[in-house]
């Protein structure tokens, strides 16, 4: 008896001790690679910031990775070179400027839209959602030559929109532009949004009376308010790092030019004094950074939601 | 720098926070207004379009009119008189002058590696990072390339790849590691490696590329992989299937429909790159891509017909993708 006993817990031991032992081995590799590719992901970021804060001399005879061993030789020396030279403050203020209208103007528009597209009748309504769904794969590079042309003539120049005085005006051709650029992907996003509501929710609306700006503000909005986040983080992140439509409509404009366009300037001009690229590499970092951590969890559902259709 | 404009001009920039919402809200509750004193009937047909109405204006005019203008304006030239394929023909006719070097870039080099890339890397931190508990940093940190601009990224990588002849001390990332494999130091970015293909310096703009994006598919194949029932996999482990063929064999077919979603986005993404070749090489050493070749024919050249014309490519190369879109788009519609 005892001696089955014995054979069978040796034999239980034998079967399991070697997948045990491997399972150990690939539980740690799985821990190993993981933690592996993510420093390796994080290295030329490291990199650049260990580098924004060496002195000239240091960045241009040793490697990062020699500054982050005894003797320290940081300095701030980069930050403030940076700051006096180049037009900063103009050129984040501007950013500003820029990325909150062109973020508020097209998600209300596009909510006031895609409430309609969910919630109303209306004849072709179905072709022209279709029609924006085709869109939102146009490169914006077809709509440029035609619009800067009619911006010209239009005299929708910036000196001429300075020269007005009206607070806001000489940005107004991005704010419009970033609008209509943002829309499809905007009314695409919501109206998969609001379709997705309860049909109940606007029947009972109706019955106790309200009306459509009522049941819009009231009902709509705040049901809404993850779809809202989510869309308002992209389409910030969108304008506020965007290089090309910058480029376009105000390239050759620097007191309205956001920071995108001050930093490829300064990537194209400067040449050899690379280390205050550094330093304005990560200071035009700061702000999307911040919204991105701040509201991660927003970004990631509206990526999902623009994404996994249906 | 003077941080003075910030303070004079922040009454600019509360007029603006404030007034830009407010003929928002104007508009609409003036619509209303008007909605309310039509008689009933007529109510339903009019209030559609006034909600609509600024959506439609602004893809009319920024997106649907000025593509049409461009698609003619490709068949004139700069002085606006018809001249046919003459346009196309100065890009396309003789090979590999013209837009052709561009047109390899786009939809050989950067459709097939980027996307390639993009994915596989994608699905490979999805599948890794769902075996281990801080699951949720490992994904925030591959993230945050997402938040910066290209240009920003540009600059990160123009470091990585930062090069320094042979002998000198190498202070680029990648360089310093391949000296330490005793091996000459290579000029990422502008060595045309092999013969004069610019595969090596193509690549390497790519690799930025899918550097900045990898968090996007990442995390659209992690929500499809944490999608998939747990009792399958658990049932093909009882079935004494070992973890490579339960991904071949059940994880991937299941993921195949949102590998295809993401796989149409980076496509579209690799026919539109700009900024990172803008920013690292500006198009020299053959890097060049068709949206950089547009900027360039119209803001250096200025010459818009051609640029019309390398637009109506670009636009050309994206219509596949874009009735694909559409296909999907009706089916999941047809399944509501």
């Amino acid at each position: 008896m005892s001696v089955t006993t014995a054979g069978r817990r040796e034999s239980t031991a034998a079967t399991y001790s070697l997948p045990w032992f491997s399972q150990q081995i690939s539980h740690y590799a799985v821990h190993i690679v993981v933690i592996g590719l993510t420093v390796i992901w994080m290295i030329p970021t490291v990199g650049l910031l260990v580098s924004s804060f060496r002195p000239f001399s240091a960045i241009a005879s040793t490697g990062w990775w020699t500054a982050i061993s005894p003797p320290y030789n940081f300095t701030l020396q980069n930050y403030s070179d940076m700051l006096s030279q180049s037009n900063l403050g103009t050129a984040i203020f501007n950013s500003f400027m820029v990325a909150v209208p062109a973020t508020i103007i097209p998600v209300t528009i596009a909510a006031f839209a895609a409430y309609a597209f969910s919630w109303m009748n209306f004849p072709g309504r179905n072709w022209i959602f279709l029609a924006l769904v085709g869109l939102l794969a146009v490169p914006l590079q077809l709509t440029f030559i035609p619009v800067t042309t009619f911006f010209v003539h239009a005299g929708w120049t910036t000196e001429n929109l300075e020269a007005t005085g009206i607070p806001g005006l000489p940005w107004l051709p991005l704010w419009l532009a970033h609008a209509g650029y943002g829309m499809p992907f905007s009314i695409y996003l919501l109206s998969n949004f609001f379709r997705a509501l309860p049909s109940d929710l606007f029947e009972s609306a109706e019955i106790d009376g309200a009306g459509t700006l009522t049941t819009f503000f009231r009902l709509v909005l705040p049901l809404s308010v993850p779809a809202l986040a989510s869309l308002v983080i992209f389409q910030f992140l969108w304008v506020w790092n965007d290089l090309l439509v910058a480029l376009i409509y105000v390239g050759g404009a620097p007191e309205v030019a956001p920071l995108t366009v001050n930093l490829a300037n300064l990537t194209n001009s400067l040449g050899q004094g690379y280390q205050l690229l550094t330093a304005a590499a990560f200071f035009s970092m700061i702000v999307p950074l911040v919204v991105f951590l701040s509201l991660q969890r927003y970004f990631v559902r509206g990526i999902l939601a623009g994404s996994v259709k249906g | 720098m003077d941080f003075s404009i910030l303070l004079t001009d922040i009454p600019t920039l509360l007029v603006v926070i404030l007034g830009v919402p407010a003929a928002l809200m104007g508009y609409i509750m003036l619509s209303e207004f008007v909605v309310r004193r039509l008689p009933d009937k007529n109510r339903p047909q009019v209030r559609p379009w006034l909600w609509v109405g600024p959506a439609l204006f602004l893809v009319a005019a920024f997106l649907l009119f000025p593509m049409i203008g461009t698609i003619v304006q490709s068949f004139e030239d700069n002085k606006g008189s018809f001249v046919g394929l003459q346009n196309f023909g100065d890009q396309l006719g003789s090979y590999p002058g013209g837009s052709w070097i561009a047109i390899r870039n786009n939809l050989i080099f950067w459709l097939i590696f980027y996307t390639l890339f993009v994915l596989a890397f994608g699905l490979l931190l999805a599948v890794l990072f769902d075996r281990v508990p801080y699951e949720s940093t490992v994904k925030s940190l591959i993230f945050m390339p997402m938040a910066i601009s290209s240009v920003a990224l540009g600059v990160i990588w123009k470091f990585m790849y930062w090069y320094q002849p042979s002998g000198e001390v190498q202070t680029g990332t990648l360089n310093a590691l391949v000296s330490l494999l005793h091996h000459d130091p290579v000029a990422w970015l502008q060595d045309q490696w092999p013969g004069d293909l610019a595969l090596l310096n193509n690549l390497a703009l790519i690799t930025a590329a899918t550097w900045g994006i990898t968090g996007f598919s990442m995390v659209i194949l992690s929500a499809a992989l944490k999608g998939i029932p747990g009792d399958l996999l658990e049932a093909a482990r009882v079935d004494g299937a070992g973890e490579i063929t339960i991904f071949r064999r059940v994880i991937f077919p299941l993921m195949m429909p949102t590998i295809v979603v993401v796989g149409t986005t980076l496509v579209i993404f690799a026919l539109k790159a700009f900024d990172v070749v803008y920013v690292m090489t500006n198009g020299l050493y053959n890097s060049d891509v068709l949206a950089l070749r547009m900027y360039n024919l119209l803001y250096l050249s200025r010459n818009n017909a051609s640029a019309s014309a390398v637009a109506v490519i670009l636009l050309i190369a994206v219509i596949p993708v874009l009735i694909f879109n559409l296909r999907q788009f009706r089916a999941v519609e047809a399944r509501r």
